[in-house]
């Protein structure tokens, strides 16, 4: 039951990091490798600052803002300078390695002994328990540390899942899913496409920094590594999620996401619970994204040879 | 008031592919004036629209909208005076995005986009009411992607896009050459219709002689990045197809006799 509560908790978590490269990758069809570093960045501003003594719910809306930072900086250097969108992720990601250290002031950051959201959470269940540290649920021991840490994290993926997807829907987000779409047609409807790569660039990396920030909260550490890796993750429960909705309508495809990411973390436990080398992990991800991008192109071409988009011109021939 | 003073572009300056597209265009377009632009391929036509809708910079000459000059502007700034509709359907809206999303973003060119709904129930009535003018029976699936409708119904709904805030100048690119004939006479009927029912300053490219000749009341012909005809009031109410034909005509005639003259030097000099 602690493997199954853990991995939930985790996986709603990341779902954050999932929705913000939805954004990037989907909405904007922008390859921004920048998260990696920015979940990183996230976790150790909250973790830094957590150590500080400050209040948990200030220092993670600080990991936010410094994620919309470096997400403005990625859109900086592709919309002001011209630089290619897949390189500016990596001159952000890799500037950003060093960035993550300074503020950390050294490779880990231990919230052992600070008041975090998640230690805020358990205290919040021991109360509702009347002081007892752990709980029955249908047979199994619940830890209230892990059952009020996976309270939370639902709690604000479904706080932040909503105000996304109003945000989407206001003049401002219809026209950034508008950019991605057709930027020719944002320009001539009077819409910045530049403005709006932008801003959806620090959103997509607010988000991902926000996963950080509550990821080093419930696994109490900041880690300059921590991020390695990340964007392919957060790209695998995009897909996982789509492949479960099917549609892509905005609602659908948000809690997609969301549940991408819970199920994709959900395999990950179940295969290190059956053995699975840790080593591997990663690997193993890459290679799940790998076959979920080239799969529907097989599928496409109906294993004839010829491409789907051949295919569709020989049609309309 | 549309007002173009020496226009001057050149692609690729100082290279094998060097194309002078504009050589010092001057033009100016009375409000409420429906002005036809024809022309060989390569003549200038959809670079001179281009140059309007600020897609690039000119390298010399300026571009005043009405009381403004917007030579240095950006595309997205000048939106705010200019509706566009472009050649190919596909161009002008957002595939994945509603009819409605679409449509709702056309409500707000040129206005400012803040944190407000995107769309609501005054909003959606309008849309309806204006969609079931094209009597395509767009109104009842306002809520499906754009993406998954015809060519034609695409480009029709980019027309009421461009029109729905009233534009100071509605540039049409061939928007009808990538239909087919009866989505085009389709399209065109609608042009006609928004642009004398809301009296719009508009500039439209065709390469269909008929378009040239039955709409607009004025015409404009460019040859190698000039205006080398303009006919307005009598003469272009007069004018027919076979006298257009005959303008091409001279156009070919005139360059056979640069190719000629041009074999001639060859011949004699190299």
């Amino acid at each position: 039951m602690t493997l199954l509560i853990g991995a939930l908790s985790i996986g709603l978590i990341l779902s954050l990091l999932a929705l913000g490269v939805f954004l990037s990758f989907r909405v904007f069809a922008f390859p921004d490798i920048t998260a990696d570093g920015s979940i990183t960045l996230g976790a150790a501003v909250a973790a830094t600052l957590l150590v500080r003594g400050v209040d948990p719910v200030l220092a993670t809306a600080a990991a936010f803002v410094a994620g919309m930072l470096a997400g403005a900086a990625t859109g900086t250097l592709h919309t002001r300078f011209k630089i290619n969108g897949l390189l500016s992720g990596i001159l952000v990601m890799t500037a950003l390695y060093s960035v993550n250290l300074h503020v950390m002031g050294k490779s880990n950051v231990p919230l052992l002994s600070s008041t975090t959201l998640v230690t805020r959470a358990e205290r919040a269940v021991v109360s509702l328990m009347g002081g007892a540290t752990s709980f029955n649920l249908l047979g199994w021991e619940v830890a209230a540390r892990d059952a009020g840490a996976l309270a939370a994290s639902f709690a604000a993926i479904v706080m932040v899942a909503a105000i996304l997807y109003a945000f989407l829907r206001t003049n401002l987000g219809t026209a950034m899913r508008a950019t991605g779409d057709n930027d020719q047609m944002v320009r001539a409807l009077g819409v910045s496409d530049k403005t709006m790569i932008t801003m959806g660039l620090s959103l997509s990396n607010g988000l991902v920094a926000l996963s950080g920030a509550l990821l080093a909260q419930y696994q109490g550490f900041a880690d300059v590594q921590m991020g390695i890796g990340m964007v392919v993750w957060g790209l695998a429960s995009v897909i996982i999620g789509e492949a479960l909705v099917g549609v892509r309508q905005l609602g659908p495809v948000i809690t997609g996401t969301i549940m991408g990411s819970v199920l994709f973390r959900l395999l990950v436990a179940i295969a290190l619970r059956w053995g699975l080398n840790p080593n591997d992990l990663k690997l193993i991800t890459a290679l799940f994204v790998f076959l979920a991008l080239i799969v529907p192109r097989f599928i496409g071409r109906g294993f004839t040879g010829k491409s789907g988009r051949k295919k569709s011109q020989a049609a309309h021939a | 008031m549309l007002e173009l003073r020496g226009l001057r572009k050149t692609f690729n300056p100082g290279t094998p592919n060097e194309v002078r597209s504009l050589q010092g265009i001057d033009l100016d377009i009375e409000d409420g004036s429906f002005v036809i632009v024809v022309g060989t391929n390569g003549s200038g036509k959809s670079t001179l629209l281009n140059a309007a809708a600020g897609t690039f910079y000119v390298d010399q000459g300026s571009i005043r909208i009405g009381a403004h000059d917007v030579t240095q502007w950006p595309e997205h700034r000048r939106a705010k005076f200019i509706g566009r509709v472009f050649q190919n359907p596909f161009s002008g809206t957002a595939p994945n995005l509603s009819i409605a999303e679409n449509l709702a973003l056309a409500a707000r060119r040129g206005l400012p986009r803040g944190l407000g709904w995107a769309l609501n129930g005054s909003l959606r009535e309008s849309l309806s009411k204006e969609v079931s003018r094209l009597n395509m029976g767009l109104e009842h699936r306002l809520d499906n992607v754009i993406g998954s409708l015809s060519g034609g119904q695409r480009q029709a709904l980019t027309l009421l896009m461009a029109t729905w805030r009233r534009p100071d100048l509605l540039l049409l690119d061939e928007h009808t050459a990538a239909l087919d004939p009866k989505s085009a006479e389709q399209v065109i009927l609608v042009t006609e219709q928004v642009v004398a029912r809301h009296k719009l300053t508009t500039l439209m490219v065709t390469h269909s002689m008929h378009q040239a000749t039955t709409l607009g009341d004025r015409l404009i012909m460019m040859h190698r990045g000039n205006i080398i005809h303009d006919f307005r009031g009598a003469a272009k109410r007069r004018l027919r197809v076979p006298d257009l034909m005959s303008h091409f005509e001279e156009v070919r005639r005139a360059e056979q006799l640069d190719e000629t003259a041009a074999e001639l030097i060859r011949t004699a000099y190299v």
